[in-house]
Order: structure tokens, then sequence, then C-alpha cells
């Protein structure tokens, strides 16, 4: 461990799809003011699109080489590529559909499509960072952007109200994350998480670690919006433009994810057990039953994704290094079933509420079935993934979840896991039954998709069903970078078998 | 032909022709005939290569034939595993039978939306064959959650008056009691490795939490499989969702849906779990019988034909679940016998019930009397078909349910006294429900201008009537292919019986 003072060429390879994204970022501020505001809208879309195509492109550069950067500060490997990919894939796909919805809101496009390149970068940057101060500062540059977006709609007092919520308490939970990272910092003399890591199987934890890691647990609890950290969703969620939902339900998400899993996983004390399982089976249990009752479409998918929150923590309460490869692995691909569920199922809300955002309660979607046998089957199709019926990625996300959860004799938890999917089948099903077995009570208009959507639903549907039925891949990837995750865990052969290590692997490659 | 090749993929056809001509539908078709007449064919197109399967079944081998296996997930380890015995071979040859049939009796009575009802009819057929032919426990669970989307739809979008409670609660109770079988399957798969059906009935004894999990394991999927068929106390959805969904659903729903959980009792809960299955027999016996009795006296109330058939069914299925868990020869290859004629019987009772829905939109037998002089083809095959049901020698009904009730007899004799009676029980509902539809004066002045059976209603009735004929007279035909099956389920249980007597 060299620490190199001057960065080679090498080092900005590796932070390569950042870099793209920021220049492409700054060339839309630059090129706002000096387009005709009436083509404005267009171009810049189209240049942030080109942006996340090259970042895809430099993403894959990024991938050949491996390895630390930045005086150990960034480091690439399987799973900050995923991620990668995963956000940068949710960016275009929101940009996509974000064209006709700024046109119809008359919203003056400029910084818009900035803004989500500049969150894009904080959220890379989160899943390659290995250092507590980098990881900081990559959760503020997405935060703060998403803070903005979800003011977007500035004429619409909901939309100011859940900019400042979404601020105020977003900033009140990094602080608490700060706090955590110097309490740590405190505690084992250094700010990088594989020095941390190494300390702490060394030595035992002293009390001030157990400290350390809630506060963090508390900031990124907030930023995934797991339970009992949740009260903002709805409201922001209700307030922020559709398509922006759509990212900051799943993109920033999947950075705190992933940031979670570094810290969880490479801090491993066992402490963190008890708290992720509590947050886990309220996370489930408040999300489904707040659904229940809802009557706004926004705040109904707002409650869900706290469920699926909670879903997905359940991957992290793992112990030991064997369930943990299986538990990462799941989240990962949960993570990735979900942003495409999830931002597809925005996009057609967002479309479907028209000018204003007027058309929102469930009650407008009554005949949606009739009056565009698209849409609705695309909404469908969103619900049932969300649902978690066999044939869509939602089905596999829950099912290496629950199986990674048994393995690792989580049995309770996984009952409660799988009460709460037969409760939340309940509310996405009046979605489902409103659009085809109800008759409209109002004309609702309903605008023939327009092409970028129509790319944008596609897209999402395409990769939902891909993920129900040919799951092989992206689970294989995972697992691979899962002990990517767990390098310093891995002792000679603890983790060398090639398949997901079972309780009886004798049994399980028996074929 | 070259049947060795095509006995290979001869289930992966018969399964997906369904879905394959679907998907046809949704991009071709535009005119309401030409998607009826494109349905109609390919649902004929899965009978007759369906018919393939009985034709080179090897009627005295008990174990999988027309076996595929793939591997479809490297991790988890999935594999598409078909095959199919006995027991389900005759289930897939039942749903393809009764799939034109539903076709041909929604031909007129759905005007509305008819790309979508015929999408969803040839969707629910390819899930409901993949349920009776998956080996691989994922693959059966996938196909038996694939069911409930389609068959919901059809109740909620086609339905009657209250169509939306119905689907909601067929749907909610379906999906809440098959979430923990996938439990149970996931907890099997965690300690054996596998998902497939063959390799974890050979070798789950040997895990070590085995005895521990076994019986709530075995629960897991009782409960699944009860409230599909349902058992009481489960059966409550079972009327609503008749009542209120279309003709070609019920049809479907009665002849096929529920056998999906005598099915899975018979397959699964006494395949892996032979012991749990003999400890839990006592009450899962006393619960058929309840629903026997139960289900009868409730038909006889009913003022609704329709809720009066639904209830004839809880009692039905009571029957074969008793003949599966008295684990006598007899007894199971009676259930296996009243599920194929109560599918068609009471699949064509049903679709005599939406025949005389189409003309007066009602069920309620107090709106009708005296039929059978202004339709007397319709009150006749009415009549053959009651007569399958109530149980009439040398007709379908008789011979499971004889099975049955001596098989019930040699487990426990008050058990087979109990059931006797409600074999008497049916003929007094239905009976008596004839009596008032059809005999005495036309009392409601409508009722005589009610045209008879018209060609394709003639069409889809008389099928059944006829197998209902055929299965009277030789019911060897099918008993042949499903007594080695049955044999083979029953043999770890009588090895169980003899260990515990020679103790």
């Amino acid at each position: 461990m060299t620490p190199a003072a001057i960065p080679q060429g090498a080092d900005y390879v590796r932070i390569l799809p950042e870099i793209v994204l920021s220049i492409f970022g700054v060339v839309i501020m630059v090129l706002d003011p000096l387009i005709d505001e009436e083509k404005s809208q267009k171009t810049l879309g189209l240049v942030g699109l080109a942006g996340t195509l090259a970042a895809l492109l430099s993403t894959w550069y990024m991938a050949q080489s491996p390895g630390l950067a930045f005086s150990d500060m960034v480091r690439v490997d399987g799973f900050s590529v995923f991620f990668h990919v995963l956000v940068i894939a949710i960016a275009a796909v929101v940009i996509l559909s974000s064209f006709e919805y700024m046109a119809v809101q008359k919203i003056r496009a400029g910084e818009y499509y900035a803004l989500i390149l500049f969150g894009v970068v904080g959220m890379g940057l989160m899943s390659s960072a290995v250092e507590l101060v980098l990881i900081f500062i990559a959760l503020e540059i997405s935060s703060i952007s998403t803070y903005i977006l979800a003011g977007f709609r500035r004429y619409d007092a909901a939309s100011s109200e859940s900019s400042l919520k979404y601020f105020l308490l977003g900033s009140f939970a990094t602080a608490f994350f700060l706090y955590g990272v110097a309490m740590m910092f405190g505690a084992t003399g250094s700010t990088n998480v594989d020095t941390i890591s190494r300390t702490l199987q060394t030595e035992a934890a002293p009390t001030l670690v157990y400290l350390a890691t809630a506060l963090m647990l508390v900031g990124l609890g907030f930023k995934v919006a797991a339970a009992p950290l949740h009260i903002w969703t709805p409201d922001v969620y209700e307030g922020a433009p559709a398509p922006v939902v759509g990212f900051m339900s799943t993109a920033p998400k999947a950075a705190a994810f992933a940031v979670l899993l570094r810290v969880v996983f490479a801090i491993n004390e066992p402490g963190h057990f008890w708290p992720i399982w509590i947050a886990a089976a309220f996370s489930m249990t408040l999300g489904n039953i707040g659904a229940l009752v809802q009557s706004n479409v926004k705040r109904l998918l707002a409650y869900s994704s706290i469920a699926h929150a909670g879903y997905l923590l359940v991957a992290f309460a793992m112990t030991t290094s064997d369930e943990s490869a299986n538990g990462i692995a799941a989240a990962m691909f949960y993570t990735a079933a979900y942003a495409a569920m999830n931002v597809g199922a925005f996009a057609v809300v967002s479309h479907f509420a028209n000018a204003g955002e007027r058309y929102l309660t469930l009650d407008d979607y009554a005949g949606l079935g009739r009056s565009s046998p698209v849409l609705a089957a695309a909404l469908t199709i969103f619900l049932l993934s969300l649902i978690g019926i066999p044939m869509t990625g939602g089905f596999f996300a829950k099912f290496y979840v629950f199986s990674a959860a048994l393995k690792a004799n989580l049995i309770w938890l996984t009952l409660i896991g799988v009460a709460n999917s037969a409760i939340g089948a309940y509310y996405y099903l009046r979605i489902i039954v409103m659009m085809y077995m109800r008759e409209a009570r109002r004309e609702v208009p309903v605008t023939p998709i327009p092409f970028g959507l129509g790319l944008a639903l596609g897209l999402s549907m395409l990769a939902t069903i891909y993920l129900g039925i040919l799951p092989n891949r992206v689970l294989q990837y995972a697992q691979e970078s899962a002990r990517d995750l767990l390098p310093s865990r891995t002792m000679s052969g603890q983790l060398g078998a090639p398949e997901m290590p079972t309780t009886a692997p004798d049994l399980h490659n028996r074929r | 032909m070259n049947t060795s090749g095509l006995n290979t993929y001869i289930l992966t056809l018969v399964t997906f022709v369904p879905l394959a001509g679907a998907l046809l539908l949704v991009l071709f078709p535009r005119r309401d005939r030409d998607i009826r007449i494109f349905s109609l064919v390919i649902s004929l197109l899965t009978f007759v290569l369906s018919l393939h399967l009985p034709v080179y079944f090897h009627r005295g081998q008990a174990g999988f034939q027309y076996e595929i296996d793939k591997q479809w997930i490297t991790s988890p380890n999935i594999h598409y595993h078909m095959g199919i015995d006995g027991i389900s071979l005759w289930l897939v040859v039942l749903t393809t039978f009764l799939t034109p049939l539903c076709v041909l009796i929604s031909w007129k009575s759905i005007q509305d939306r008819v790309k979508e009802f015929f999408i969803l009819l040839l969707v629910l057929q390819t899930a409901l064959i993949g349920v009776f032919t998956s080996l691989d426990l994922f693959l059966f669970y996938f196909f038996w959650e694939a069911t409930l989307i389609p068959m919901a739809l059809l109740i909620g979008v086609f339905g009657h008056e209250r169509k939306v409670y119905a689907a909601v609660k067929f749907f909610m109770y379906t999906m809440i009691a098959s979430v923990f079988m996938l439990a149970a399957i996931l907890w099997l798969y965690a300690q054996t490795g596998s998902f497939d059906f063959v390799y974890i009935r050979d070798h789950i004894h040997s895990v070590a939490g085995f005895p521990a999990a076994a019986q709530w394991l075995f629960l897991g999927f009782f409960l699944a499989f009860a409230v599909k068929v349902p058992l009481f106390p489960f059966h409550t959805w079972l009327p609503d969702a008749h009542v209120e969904a279309p003709t070609a659903g019920s049809v479907l729903l009665a002849g096929v849906l529920l056998k999906m959980g005598t099915y899975g009792m018979l397959r699964f809960n006494l395949g892996l779990f032979p012991e749990q299955s003999r400890q839990n027999a006592p009450w899962i016996m006393v619960l058929a019988l309840i629903g026997i009795i139960y289900g009868a006296l409730v038909a006889m109330v009913q003022p609704n034909m329709k809720k009066l058939i639904a209830y004839s069914s809880v009692s039905h299925l009571g029957f074969v679940v008793l003949g599966i868990f008295s684990f006598t020869p007899l007894g199971l290859n009676g259930a296996m016998f009243v599920m194929l004629a109560h599918g068609i019987s009471t699949g064509g009772l049903f679709m005599l019930a939406g025949v005389l829905h189409e003309r007066r939109h009602t069920y309620e037998i107090s709106e009708f009397g005296g039929l059978a002089s202004p339709m007397p083809v319709y009150a006749a095959s009415f009549l053959f078909i009651v007569l399958a049901s109530v149980g009439l020698p040398l007709l379908n009904g008789f011979v499971g349910e004889f099975l049955v009730l001596s098989g019930a007899f040699k487990a426990r004799a008050i058990y087979g006294v109990l059931a006797a009676t409600g074999v008497i029980w049916s003929a007094c509902y239905l009976l008596w429900m004839y009596q008032r539809v059809f005999f005495g004066k036309v009392t409601h002045g409508e009722n005589n201008a009610l045209p008879d059976l018209e060609g394709f209603e003639k069409a889809a009735v008389w099928p059944c009537a006829i197998a209902a004929l055929v299965m009277g007279v030789a019911p060897i035909l099918w008993l042949a292919a499903i007594d080695p099956a049955v044999q083979a389920a029953l043999t770890p249980i009588a090895q169980l019986t003899a260990k515990v007597a020679g103790q």
C-alpha cells in the first residue's frame, strides 16, 4: 500500500464516467442561455441523453482497469461497475421519459438535465468510494441535486414544500452520517473502509464503533427511506415532479444501498444485526399498511417504496460471510429489478398525470384499460412485478432475498416478509382493478404516447421481463461482485466455491 | 410420424401452443369473428396435440413419462423439468378438452372486449396445463401463480354485478394461501439445493432438520391446496367467484382450477410427506366429510342456480379429499376419477346454466319453471348431465363416488357411511332444482318464447354428455393409466403403516 501522491493516468480512468457526466452537465449549463428557449427543451435533453450514453461507454472502459485510485479513495470493482451501470441506465430512462413531461408541465428545462447528470456523478462516486469522507461528499453531491429536482414544479406549492422538507430533513440525516464518520475515525484512527475493516478484525471493537455505526445507519436509513426514518417519503414524493420521483426513488436509493452494503459488510461487527432486522421488519410492515389506505397513486407508490426498502434490508441481516455473499448478491439484484419496475411505473404516472399533474388519484385511473390499452398494459406489468408475480423481475428479486434469508436461518424475518408481500398484493391490485374493471366516471384525457416515453416504457418493460425470465446473468455478476466486496474476509478458500454457497454444496452441484 | 422425437417435446408443445396462440391474437386478427375462429382453432389444435399423450402412454408404468429436463437458471438451481404420470395425464387432457368448449360457449355471450377475453382464456390454459406437467417445484409454483391473474381478470372484467368484489376475494384468498407454499418450497430448496420434485422426494429424509420441520412444511403446502380445492372452512370464495364469473370462467374454475388443489395434495402432500399425511389424515378426513355434507345441505337451499352448482362442487371435491386421505388404492383411484367426472359434468352444468342466463339474464330458480315444453332439447341435455352428476350407474359420477366410498369404508366404516349420505343429498338438490326449473307449468310468460339450444351451444354441451357416458361405461380406459401411478404414490404410506403395525 503505497499512496501515490500524484494521480496517474489510471486514476482518471477509474473515475471516467464521473468526469464524462460532469463535462456533459457543464455543457448543458453553458448551452442553456445560448439556445432559443423554445428549442432548448429537446436539445438539452438530447445532450443529457448523449451524456448518459457516453457515461455508459466510459463505464465499460473503466471496468477494464479495476483497482484503487487517488490514494485509495476510490475502488473500481465488479460491485461499483454494477451500480454505475444501474444508476446511469436509470438516468437515461428518466431523461427519455422527461422530454414530453417538461413540455406538458411548461417547465423550462435548462438545468433540469444538468442536475440529473450531476446527481448521477454523486451516485456513481458513492458506489466506488472506499473512503468515508469521500462517501460523504458523494452523498452530498447526489442529495443536493435531488433536493433541487424535487422542487422543480416551482409554481406549485406542493413541489416547493416537497423540496424544502426533503432538504431540511435530508441535511439533518447527512449530519448524522458525518457525525458517525467522525466517531468511527475516533475509534479506529482511519476513515478508509478497508483499513477500518482490518483494524476491527484484529482488535475487539470498542463501544464507540457501535455508536458510530448506529449514527451512520441513521443517515443512510433516511436516504433509503427505511422505517423508522421514512416519514418524509410520502410528502416528498407527492409534491415532486413524477419523473423525478421515478428517479429519486431508484437511483439515489440504489447508491445509498451500495454504501450501506460497503459499510455494513466491511465493518462487519455483530452489533448491526438487530437494528437492521428491526428496520427491515418495520419498513415492510409500515410501508405496506400505509399504502393500503392511499388514494393518491404517487403517495401509494411512496409507501410501496418504503416497503421495498424493507424487503431489501432483509438481505442485509446476515451475519456470517457465506451468508453475506448471498445477501449482497440478492440485494444487488433487488435494486436492479426494483429500478426497472419503479422507473417504468412512474413513467406511466407522469404521462397520465397531464398538465399540472392533475390526474393522480386512483379514481382517475378508472377505465384506463379501455381508453389507453398500451399504457394500462405497461402499468399492469410493472405493478405485477411490484407484487412479485412470476415472469417478472420483482419475483426473482423477492425470491433471492427470501431464500438468502432462509439459508441464514432468518425464519421469522422471512415469514414477516412473505406475509407482507401478500398484503402488498392488495393495493397494487386496486390500481389494476381500477384500470380494467371500472368504467371512467369522468372524462380523463389521455394523450398519445410520444416516442421518447414509448422508448422509456419499452426499455423498462424489457428489463423487468428479462430479469423475470433469464435472471441468470445479472445474478451471477452480482455474486461475483459480492465476493469483491468482501476481500479482507476471503481467507484462503472461505468463499472459494464457484457457485452460491449452500449448506449442502454437494447436493447443490449434483447435475 | 417420428414419435420418439416428439415424445420429448410434446409436453412443451401442449403447454405453450395456447400461449403462442394468445400472442398471435395480440398482434393479428382485428374482427371479433376472426378472433373467435382463431381461438377455436388454437384450442382444438392443443386438444389434438394432447391426444398424443394418452395414445402413446405406457399404461403399466408408474414413473413419469414424456420427461424433459433442461437447466433453466443455474443459480438457484432451477430446471425446466416436465413429465406426466397417470395422475396428471388425464388432468391435462381434461383441460385441453374443456377449453374448446369454453370458446364455443362464449361465442355469443362475449360481445365486449372479445380480444382480451380470448387472450386471457388461452393464457389461462397454458398456466393450467403447466401446473399439471411441471416436476420442478419452482416451475410448478410459477404456473400455479400464473393461473391467478387471467382467472381474476376473467371474473373481474367479464363477470356479472359484483364482479370486482368476487375477483379481488378470489385473488387474495388464493394468493395469501400460496405464499405459505412458497415459503415451504424455499425451505426445501435451502436444505436440499434442488427444486426437483423427484430428487427432493428421494433425498428429503436424509436432511437433518427435516423431521422437526416436516409438519410445518406439510401444512404450508396443504393450506395452499386446501384453499384451492376448496376444503371446508376455506370455501367461502368459491360461491362468489362462480356466481360472478362468466360461463367460460366458471367452467374452467370448477372443471380444472379446483383440481389443482386436489392434484397438489396427491402429488406433493402425499409424495413428499407420507408420514405427515398419515398423521394428519384424521382431521383432514373430518373436514372433507363436513365439506361433503355441509356443501350439499347449503346447495339444497340455494335460490340461485349457479350458487347451487358451486356448493355442489364443495361437496363433490370433499369426496376427492376423502378418497385421497383414505390411503387405499380404491379411494385414490376413485378420487382421481371423481376429479375427472366432476370436471366434465360440472363443466356441462355451468355451460347449461350459462345458456339460460344468456336468454333471461338471471340465475334465480324461481324465475323459471316448466321449461321442458319450450326447450325440449335443452331440458333433455340438462337432465343427462344432472344424472351424470348425481351418480347414476353407467354414467361417470357413479364410478368415482363408488370407488371413493368403498375406499373410505375400508379406512373407517363410519366415514363411508357418512359420506354415502352425500350421494343422497346430491340427488336431492340437483333433481329438486331440475324439477323446479323444467317441470310443471310455465310460470313466467316470457319463458314460453325462449329459443332452444343453438348449434354452437349443442357443440359445446354434447361432448360433455358423450364423455360422461363413455367414462361411465368404460372407466377402465382411464383407470388403467391411473392405477399404477396411484399404487406408486401409496407405497411409502403402506410401508409406514406396516412399520407402525409391526412395532
